[in-house]
Protein backbone atom coordinates (compact mmCIF):
# COMPACT_ATOMS: atom_id res chain seq x y z
CA UNK A 1 0.00 0.00 0.00
CA UNK A 2 2.86 2.71 0.59
CA UNK A 3 4.27 1.50 -2.64
CA UNK A 4 1.30 2.93 -3.82
CA UNK A 5 1.01 5.91 -2.09
CA UNK A 6 4.79 6.94 -2.85
CA UNK A 7 3.92 6.22 -6.65
CA UNK A 8 0.72 8.84 -6.15
CA UNK A 9 3.07 11.48 -4.65
CA UNK A 10 5.54 11.13 -6.78
CA UNK A 11 2.63 12.22 -9.51
CA UNK A 12 0.89 15.09 -7.47
CA UNK A 13 3.41 15.88 -4.66
CA UNK A 14 1.59 18.59 -3.34
CA UNK A 15 -1.64 16.16 -2.13
CA UNK A 16 -2.17 14.54 0.47
CA UNK A 17 -3.34 11.20 -1.08
CA UNK A 18 -4.11 9.61 2.51
CA UNK A 19 -7.02 12.85 2.97
CA UNK A 20 -8.43 12.23 -0.07
CA UNK A 21 -11.86 9.65 -0.13
CA UNK A 22 -12.19 9.76 -3.91
CA UNK A 23 -8.79 10.79 -5.49
CA UNK A 24 -10.43 12.04 -9.00
CA UNK A 25 -13.55 13.47 -7.37
CA UNK A 26 -11.69 15.83 -4.82
CA UNK A 27 -9.04 16.96 -8.48
CA UNK A 28 -5.78 15.10 -6.96
CA UNK A 29 -6.19 13.16 -10.52
CA UNK A 30 -6.49 14.06 -13.87
CA UNK A 31 -7.00 11.44 -16.87
CA UNK A 32 -3.39 12.61 -17.66
CA UNK A 33 -2.12 11.56 -14.03
CA UNK A 34 -3.82 8.29 -14.55
CA UNK A 35 -2.54 7.10 -17.69
CA UNK A 36 0.46 8.48 -16.07
CA UNK A 37 0.04 6.38 -13.04
CA UNK A 38 -1.07 3.07 -15.10
CA UNK A 39 2.84 2.99 -16.55
CA UNK A 40 4.00 3.29 -13.16
CA UNK A 41 2.03 0.80 -12.42
CA UNK A 42 2.36 -1.40 -14.85
CA UNK A 43 6.32 -1.69 -14.28
CA UNK A 44 6.26 -1.62 -11.12
CA UNK A 45 3.72 -4.46 -10.82
CA UNK A 46 5.24 -5.91 -13.80
CA UNK A 47 1.78 -6.31 -15.39
CA UNK A 48 -0.29 -4.56 -18.05
CA UNK A 49 -3.29 -3.41 -17.07
CA UNK A 50 -6.18 -4.02 -19.07
CA UNK A 51 -7.22 -1.00 -21.64
CA UNK A 52 -10.79 -1.61 -20.60
CA UNK A 53 -9.27 -0.89 -16.81
CA UNK A 54 -8.32 2.23 -17.52
CA UNK A 55 -11.21 4.29 -16.62
CA UNK A 56 -11.63 6.63 -13.41
CA UNK A 57 -13.62 4.67 -10.90
CA UNK A 58 -10.22 1.85 -10.57
CA UNK A 59 -7.88 4.69 -9.50
CA UNK A 60 -10.23 6.65 -7.58
CA UNK A 61 -8.79 5.03 -3.85
CA UNK A 62 -6.29 3.23 -2.80
CA UNK A 63 -8.21 0.29 -2.37
CA UNK A 64 -9.44 0.44 -6.12
CA UNK A 65 -6.30 1.04 -7.17
CA UNK A 66 -4.80 -2.41 -5.02
CA UNK A 67 -8.15 -4.10 -6.34
CA UNK A 68 -7.14 -3.26 -10.36
CA UNK A 69 -3.71 -4.77 -9.46
CA UNK A 70 -4.93 -7.66 -8.71
CA UNK A 71 -7.57 -8.43 -11.55
CA UNK A 72 -4.26 -7.82 -13.45
CA UNK A 73 -2.31 -10.11 -12.20
CA UNK A 74 0.47 -8.25 -10.09
CA UNK A 75 0.93 -9.17 -6.15
CA UNK A 76 0.78 -6.45 -3.29
CA UNK B 1 -19.82 -3.99 -42.42
CA UNK B 2 -18.11 -7.41 -43.14
CA UNK B 3 -16.78 -8.60 -46.72
CA UNK B 4 -13.71 -9.08 -48.70
CA UNK B 5 -12.94 -8.00 -52.08
CA UNK B 6 -11.28 -9.88 -54.92
CA UNK B 7 -9.18 -9.50 -57.35
CA UNK B 8 -7.94 -5.79 -55.92
CA UNK B 9 -4.20 -5.01 -55.14
CA UNK B 10 -2.11 -2.06 -53.90
CA UNK B 11 0.79 -1.30 -56.03
CA UNK B 12 2.31 1.35 -54.58
CA UNK B 13 2.30 4.14 -51.66
CA UNK B 14 4.10 7.24 -51.03
CA UNK B 15 3.71 9.68 -47.67
CA UNK B 16 4.62 12.90 -48.27
CA UNK B 17 5.63 15.02 -45.37
CA UNK B 18 6.22 18.89 -44.77
CA UNK B 19 9.32 20.60 -44.65
CA UNK B 20 8.64 21.93 -41.18
CA UNK B 21 9.70 19.92 -38.18
CA UNK B 22 8.70 20.65 -34.53
CA UNK B 23 10.44 19.75 -31.03
CA UNK B 24 8.48 18.70 -28.25
CA UNK B 25 10.61 20.09 -25.89
CA UNK B 26 11.34 23.12 -27.47
CA UNK B 27 7.60 23.67 -27.89
CA UNK B 28 6.97 22.75 -24.47
CA UNK B 29 9.70 24.72 -22.70
CA UNK B 30 7.58 27.40 -21.32
CA UNK B 31 5.31 25.50 -19.30
CA UNK B 32 7.17 21.79 -19.16
CA UNK B 33 6.84 20.55 -15.73
CA UNK B 34 7.30 16.76 -14.31
CA UNK B 35 4.40 15.74 -15.79
CA UNK B 36 4.93 17.15 -19.24
CA UNK B 37 8.27 15.30 -19.57
CA UNK B 38 6.35 11.91 -18.27
CA UNK B 39 3.50 12.54 -20.98
CA UNK B 40 6.84 12.44 -23.26
CA UNK B 41 7.97 9.26 -22.20
CA UNK B 42 4.57 7.52 -21.58
CA UNK B 43 2.78 8.89 -24.89
CA UNK B 44 5.98 9.08 -27.17
CA UNK B 45 6.02 12.85 -28.26
CA UNK B 46 9.43 13.85 -29.70
CA UNK B 47 8.94 15.12 -32.83
CA UNK B 48 6.76 16.21 -35.33
CA UNK B 49 5.82 18.20 -38.83
CA UNK B 50 3.38 20.94 -39.98
CA UNK B 51 2.85 22.52 -43.09
CA UNK B 52 3.82 26.29 -43.46
CA UNK B 53 0.79 28.45 -43.56
CA UNK B 54 -0.25 29.07 -46.63
CA UNK B 55 0.27 25.26 -47.42
CA UNK B 56 -3.57 23.82 -48.22
CA UNK B 57 -4.28 19.69 -48.89
CA UNK B 58 -4.08 19.55 -51.89
CA UNK B 59 -0.63 21.11 -52.24
CA UNK B 60 0.72 18.47 -50.67
CA UNK B 61 -1.36 15.84 -52.55
CA UNK B 62 -0.40 17.40 -55.97
CA UNK B 63 3.09 17.77 -54.24
CA UNK B 64 2.95 13.62 -54.22
CA UNK B 65 0.79 12.59 -57.57
CA UNK B 66 3.88 14.81 -59.70
CA UNK B 67 6.27 13.01 -57.55
CA UNK B 68 4.70 9.75 -58.83
CA UNK B 69 4.37 10.75 -62.46
CA UNK B 70 7.69 12.64 -62.82
CA UNK B 71 9.22 8.76 -61.58
CA UNK B 72 7.04 7.15 -64.16
CA UNK B 73 5.14 5.08 -61.18
CA UNK B 74 2.07 5.57 -63.31
CA UNK B 75 1.15 7.79 -66.61
CA UNK B 76 -1.87 10.35 -66.53
CA UNK B 77 -3.82 7.81 -68.84
CA UNK B 78 -3.76 4.99 -66.36
CA UNK B 79 -5.62 6.57 -63.97
CA UNK B 80 -9.63 6.42 -63.62
CA UNK B 81 -10.33 7.58 -60.68
CA UNK B 82 -8.98 9.89 -57.33
CA UNK B 83 -10.69 9.37 -54.12
CA UNK B 84 -9.23 11.86 -51.86
CA UNK B 85 -10.19 11.68 -47.83
CA UNK B 86 -9.65 14.67 -45.73
CA UNK B 87 -10.81 16.52 -42.67
CA UNK B 88 -9.51 20.06 -44.12
CA UNK B 89 -10.62 20.45 -47.69
CA UNK B 90 -8.83 23.55 -49.96
CA UNK B 91 -12.87 24.87 -49.59
CA UNK B 92 -15.97 23.41 -49.21
CA UNK B 93 -16.10 23.94 -53.34
CA UNK B 94 -14.54 22.93 -55.53
CA UNK B 95 -13.42 19.88 -54.15
CA UNK B 96 -9.58 18.76 -53.42
CA UNK B 97 -10.01 15.80 -55.62
CA UNK B 98 -10.90 18.14 -58.77
CA UNK B 99 -8.24 20.51 -57.84
CA UNK B 100 -5.50 17.57 -58.06
CA UNK B 101 -7.50 16.42 -61.73
CA UNK B 102 -7.12 20.47 -62.68
CA UNK B 103 -3.74 20.91 -61.72
CA UNK B 104 -2.27 17.68 -62.83
CA UNK B 105 -3.86 17.84 -65.81
CA UNK B 106 -5.75 14.33 -65.28
CA UNK B 107 -8.24 13.39 -68.39
CA UNK B 108 -11.94 14.60 -67.96
CA UNK B 109 -13.27 10.71 -67.41
CA UNK B 110 -11.48 10.61 -64.58
CA UNK B 111 -14.02 10.20 -61.49
CA UNK B 112 -13.22 12.63 -58.56
CA UNK B 113 -14.50 12.13 -55.91
CA UNK B 114 -13.86 13.70 -51.60
CA UNK B 115 -14.83 12.07 -48.80
CA UNK B 116 -14.51 13.85 -45.16
CA UNK B 117 -13.28 11.32 -42.55
CA UNK B 118 -10.28 11.37 -39.53
CA UNK B 119 -8.37 8.64 -38.38
CA UNK B 120 -10.28 6.19 -40.45
CA UNK B 121 -9.75 7.89 -43.78
CA UNK B 122 -7.47 5.62 -45.09
CA UNK B 123 -9.46 2.34 -45.00
CA UNK B 124 -12.18 4.52 -46.34
CA UNK B 125 -10.41 5.27 -49.51
CA UNK B 126 -9.33 1.80 -49.84
CA UNK B 127 -12.73 0.58 -49.88
CA UNK B 128 -13.78 3.12 -52.12
CA UNK B 129 -11.31 2.62 -54.60
CA UNK B 130 -11.54 -1.10 -54.24
CA UNK B 131 -15.71 -0.37 -55.29
CA UNK B 132 -14.49 2.25 -57.73
CA UNK B 133 -12.45 -0.70 -59.41
CA UNK B 134 -15.85 -3.25 -60.10
CA UNK B 135 -16.35 -0.63 -62.96
CA UNK B 136 -12.78 0.22 -64.24
CA UNK B 137 -10.94 -2.81 -65.90
CA UNK B 138 -7.40 -1.51 -66.43
CA UNK B 139 -7.71 1.68 -65.14
CA UNK B 140 -6.12 2.59 -61.63
CA UNK B 141 -7.71 4.35 -58.80
CA UNK B 142 -5.42 7.07 -56.50
CA UNK B 143 -5.89 6.98 -52.69
CA UNK B 144 -5.12 10.38 -51.26
CA UNK B 145 -5.59 11.44 -47.57
CA UNK B 146 -3.84 14.25 -46.11
CA UNK B 147 -4.83 16.65 -43.22
CA UNK B 148 -3.28 20.22 -42.28
CA UNK B 149 -5.04 20.51 -38.92
CA UNK B 150 -1.68 22.33 -37.39
CA UNK B 151 -0.25 24.51 -40.06
CA UNK B 152 1.42 27.44 -38.50
CA UNK B 153 4.44 29.48 -39.03
CA UNK B 154 7.50 28.52 -37.46
CA UNK B 155 7.34 31.59 -35.25
CA UNK B 156 4.04 31.64 -34.52
CA UNK B 157 3.53 30.50 -30.60
CA UNK B 158 -0.06 29.87 -30.39
CA UNK B 159 -0.59 26.84 -28.07
CA UNK B 160 -1.51 23.93 -30.10
CA UNK B 161 -1.23 20.15 -29.83
CA UNK B 162 2.12 19.31 -29.02
CA UNK B 163 1.40 15.49 -30.93
CA UNK B 164 -0.42 16.49 -33.91
CA UNK B 165 1.10 16.24 -37.80
CA UNK B 166 0.11 17.02 -40.47
CA UNK B 167 1.36 14.89 -43.94
CA UNK B 168 -0.22 13.13 -46.71
CA UNK B 169 -0.24 10.00 -49.04
CA UNK B 170 -0.86 8.55 -52.01
CA UNK B 171 -1.37 5.00 -52.53
CA UNK B 172 -2.11 3.01 -56.24
CA UNK B 173 -4.88 0.35 -56.62
CA UNK B 174 -5.17 -1.22 -59.02
CA UNK B 175 -7.42 -4.77 -60.75
CA UNK B 176 -5.62 -7.87 -60.30
CA UNK B 177 -7.00 -11.26 -61.15
CA UNK B 178 -4.36 -13.11 -59.43
CA UNK B 179 -4.17 -10.71 -56.40
CA UNK B 180 -5.31 -12.65 -52.78
CA UNK B 181 -8.17 -11.44 -51.46
CA UNK B 182 -8.38 -8.25 -49.06
CA UNK B 183 -10.72 -9.02 -45.66
CA UNK B 184 -12.36 -5.58 -44.62
CA UNK B 185 -14.53 -4.47 -41.83
CA UNK B 186 -15.79 -1.49 -40.60
CA UNK B 187 -17.84 -0.03 -38.07
CA UNK B 188 -19.39 3.62 -36.59
CA UNK B 189 -21.37 4.89 -33.72
CA UNK B 190 -22.39 8.50 -34.13
CA UNK B 191 -23.97 8.60 -30.99
CA UNK B 192 -20.60 9.23 -29.64
CA UNK B 193 -19.61 11.55 -32.29
CA UNK B 194 -19.14 14.77 -29.83
CA UNK B 195 -15.93 12.45 -28.33
CA UNK B 196 -14.12 14.01 -31.44
CA UNK B 197 -15.85 17.66 -32.69
CA UNK B 198 -14.24 20.58 -34.15
CA UNK B 199 -17.17 22.66 -33.07
CA UNK B 200 -16.57 25.67 -35.60
CA UNK B 201 -16.16 25.57 -39.33
CA UNK B 202 -19.47 24.17 -40.88
CA UNK B 203 -22.60 25.33 -41.58
CA UNK B 204 -24.25 24.94 -37.89
CA UNK B 205 -21.04 27.24 -36.41
CA UNK B 206 -19.30 29.28 -39.16
CA UNK B 207 -15.79 30.45 -38.00
CA UNK B 208 -15.47 33.91 -36.28
CA UNK B 209 -13.74 36.01 -34.24
CA UNK B 210 -16.09 34.35 -31.24
CA UNK B 211 -15.00 31.11 -32.53
CA UNK B 212 -11.37 31.79 -32.17
CA UNK B 213 -11.25 33.21 -28.68
CA UNK B 214 -9.45 30.52 -26.46
CA UNK B 215 -11.91 29.75 -23.28
CA UNK B 216 -12.32 26.96 -20.33
CA UNK B 217 -15.12 25.92 -21.91
CA UNK B 218 -16.00 22.35 -20.42
CA UNK B 219 -15.09 23.97 -16.67
CA UNK B 220 -12.05 21.40 -16.45
CA UNK B 221 -8.98 24.47 -16.35
CA UNK B 222 -8.66 23.50 -20.07
CA UNK B 223 -8.49 26.12 -23.00
CA UNK B 224 -10.12 25.41 -25.62
CA UNK B 225 -10.95 27.42 -29.08
CA UNK B 226 -13.80 26.33 -30.98
CA UNK B 227 -12.02 26.18 -34.23
CA UNK B 228 -10.16 23.15 -33.52
CA UNK B 229 -11.06 19.34 -32.31
CA UNK B 230 -11.69 18.68 -29.13
CA UNK B 231 -11.68 15.39 -28.05
CA UNK B 232 -12.47 13.56 -24.77
CA UNK B 233 -9.92 11.60 -24.25
CA UNK B 234 -10.60 9.35 -21.80
CA UNK B 235 -14.04 8.06 -23.97
CA UNK B 236 -11.75 7.42 -26.94
CA UNK B 237 -9.46 6.27 -25.44
CA UNK B 238 -11.94 3.19 -23.86
CA UNK B 239 -13.74 3.34 -27.32
CA UNK B 240 -10.29 1.97 -28.77
CA UNK B 241 -9.54 -0.51 -26.45
CA UNK B 242 -13.60 -1.76 -26.54
CA UNK B 243 -13.84 -2.13 -30.10
CA UNK B 244 -10.63 -2.49 -31.86
CA UNK B 245 -9.21 -5.45 -30.33
CA UNK B 246 -12.46 -7.67 -31.11
CA UNK B 247 -12.79 -5.96 -34.56
CA UNK B 248 -9.14 -7.30 -35.22
CA UNK B 249 -10.13 -11.02 -33.61
CA UNK B 250 -13.00 -11.19 -36.19
CA UNK B 251 -11.14 -10.15 -39.55
CA UNK B 252 -7.86 -12.56 -38.06
CA UNK B 253 -10.79 -15.23 -38.26
CA UNK B 254 -12.70 -14.17 -41.07
CA UNK B 255 -9.37 -14.50 -43.17
CA UNK B 256 -9.01 -17.82 -41.50
CA UNK B 257 -5.48 -16.47 -40.13
CA UNK B 258 -4.11 -15.89 -36.47
CA UNK B 259 -2.42 -13.16 -34.76
CA UNK B 260 1.12 -15.16 -35.37
CA UNK B 261 0.54 -15.38 -38.98
CA UNK B 262 0.18 -11.67 -39.54
CA UNK B 263 3.62 -10.32 -40.22
CA UNK B 264 2.91 -6.34 -39.48
CA UNK B 265 0.24 -4.82 -37.50
CA UNK B 266 0.39 -1.49 -39.41
CA UNK B 267 -2.04 1.16 -37.22
CA UNK B 268 -3.24 4.44 -36.92
CA UNK B 269 -1.18 6.02 -34.11
CA UNK B 270 -2.53 8.71 -31.22
CA UNK B 271 0.07 7.77 -28.97
CA UNK B 272 2.60 5.27 -28.01
CA UNK B 273 0.87 4.24 -24.60
CA UNK B 274 -2.88 3.92 -26.53
CA UNK B 275 -0.73 1.05 -29.04
CA UNK B 276 0.78 -0.48 -26.39
CA UNK B 277 -1.87 -1.44 -24.33
CA UNK B 278 -3.82 -2.33 -27.65
CA UNK B 279 -0.57 -4.46 -28.29
CA UNK B 280 -0.90 -6.08 -25.06
CA UNK B 281 -4.53 -6.91 -25.25
CA UNK B 282 -4.39 -8.46 -27.97
CA UNK B 283 -0.93 -10.60 -27.62
CA UNK B 284 0.58 -8.84 -30.42
CA UNK B 285 4.55 -8.58 -30.21
CA UNK B 286 5.64 -4.92 -30.44
CA UNK B 287 7.92 -5.37 -32.67
CA UNK B 288 4.98 -6.51 -35.11
CA UNK B 289 3.20 -3.54 -34.46
CA UNK B 290 5.47 -0.33 -35.00
CA UNK B 291 4.36 2.65 -32.52
CA UNK B 292 7.31 5.21 -33.54
CA UNK B 293 4.82 7.76 -36.17
CA UNK B 294 3.50 9.78 -33.39
CA UNK B 295 7.21 10.58 -32.01
CA UNK B 296 8.57 10.98 -34.95
CA UNK B 297 6.31 12.99 -37.40
CA UNK B 298 3.41 13.41 -34.81
CA UNK B 299 -0.41 12.27 -35.42
CA UNK B 300 -1.57 13.08 -38.94
CA UNK B 301 -5.35 11.54 -38.45
CA UNK B 302 -6.25 9.73 -41.63
CA UNK B 303 -2.21 9.44 -42.95
CA UNK B 304 -0.69 8.02 -40.16
CA UNK B 305 -1.51 4.36 -41.75
CA UNK B 306 0.53 5.13 -45.13
CA UNK B 307 2.83 7.44 -43.52
CA UNK B 308 3.98 3.85 -41.05
CA UNK B 309 3.93 1.75 -43.78
CA UNK B 310 6.54 3.90 -45.73
CA UNK B 311 8.54 4.95 -42.61
CA UNK B 312 8.51 1.46 -40.99
CA UNK B 313 8.25 -1.05 -43.80
CA UNK B 314 9.00 0.24 -47.03
CA UNK B 315 12.17 -1.71 -47.74
CA UNK B 316 10.86 -5.11 -47.04
CA UNK B 317 7.01 -4.64 -48.78
CA UNK B 318 9.31 -3.52 -51.85
CA UNK B 319 11.11 -6.87 -51.94
CA UNK B 320 8.62 -8.87 -50.30
CA UNK B 321 4.54 -9.94 -49.90
CA UNK B 322 3.79 -9.93 -46.32
CA UNK B 323 0.60 -10.43 -44.39
CA UNK B 324 -0.66 -7.31 -42.83
CA UNK B 325 -3.49 -6.28 -40.78
CA UNK B 326 -4.37 -2.45 -41.44
CA UNK B 327 -6.36 -0.50 -38.80
CA UNK B 328 -8.12 2.83 -38.13
CA UNK B 329 -10.07 4.28 -35.19
CA UNK B 330 -11.32 7.97 -34.63
CA UNK B 331 -13.60 10.45 -35.04
CA UNK B 332 -16.98 9.42 -35.78
CA UNK B 333 -16.64 7.02 -34.09
CA UNK B 334 -15.03 4.90 -37.16
CA UNK B 335 -13.44 2.12 -36.65
CA UNK B 336 -12.07 -0.11 -39.73
CA UNK B 337 -9.66 -2.75 -40.31
CA UNK B 338 -8.25 -5.14 -43.04
CA UNK B 339 -6.07 -7.88 -43.59
CA UNK B 340 -4.22 -8.20 -47.05
CA UNK B 341 -1.26 -9.17 -48.49
CA UNK B 342 0.91 -6.47 -49.00
CA UNK B 343 4.13 -6.50 -50.91
CA UNK B 344 6.67 -6.59 -54.08
CA UNK B 345 5.22 -2.82 -54.64
CA UNK B 346 6.18 -0.54 -57.65
CA UNK B 347 6.92 2.24 -55.14
CA UNK B 348 7.09 2.58 -51.48
CA UNK B 349 8.83 5.73 -50.30
CA UNK B 350 8.30 8.62 -48.24
CA UNK B 351 9.12 12.17 -49.04
CA UNK B 352 9.78 15.67 -47.90
CA UNK B 353 7.95 18.09 -49.91
CA UNK B 354 8.23 21.92 -49.81
CA UNK B 355 4.94 22.34 -48.77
Amino acid sequence: MNEIYEILADIRPEFDFKESSDFVEDGYLDSFDIVTLVSELDTKYNISIDGLDIVAKNFCSIEAIMNIIRKNGGEI
Amino acid sequence: MLTKFKGKKITGILGILPENEYDYDEETKEFADRQTKRLKRIMGYGKRRAVKPETATSDLCIYGLNYILKNNWINKEEIGGIVVVTLTPDYFVPHVSNIIQGECDLPKDVVCMDIAQGCSAYLMGLMQAFMLLEHMENKKVLVFTGDVLNRKAKTDKEMQAQFGGDAASVTVVENDEQAKDIYFNMYSDGKDRDCLIMPAGGYRLPRSAETAEFKDYLGDGILRCKNHIWMEGSKVFNFVQKEVPPMIEEILQYAGVSANDADWFLFHQPNKFMMEKLADKMQVPYEKMPMNIVGEFGNSSGSTIPINITYNVANDLLENERVCCLSGFGSGLTWSSALVHLGKLHFCELVTSTC
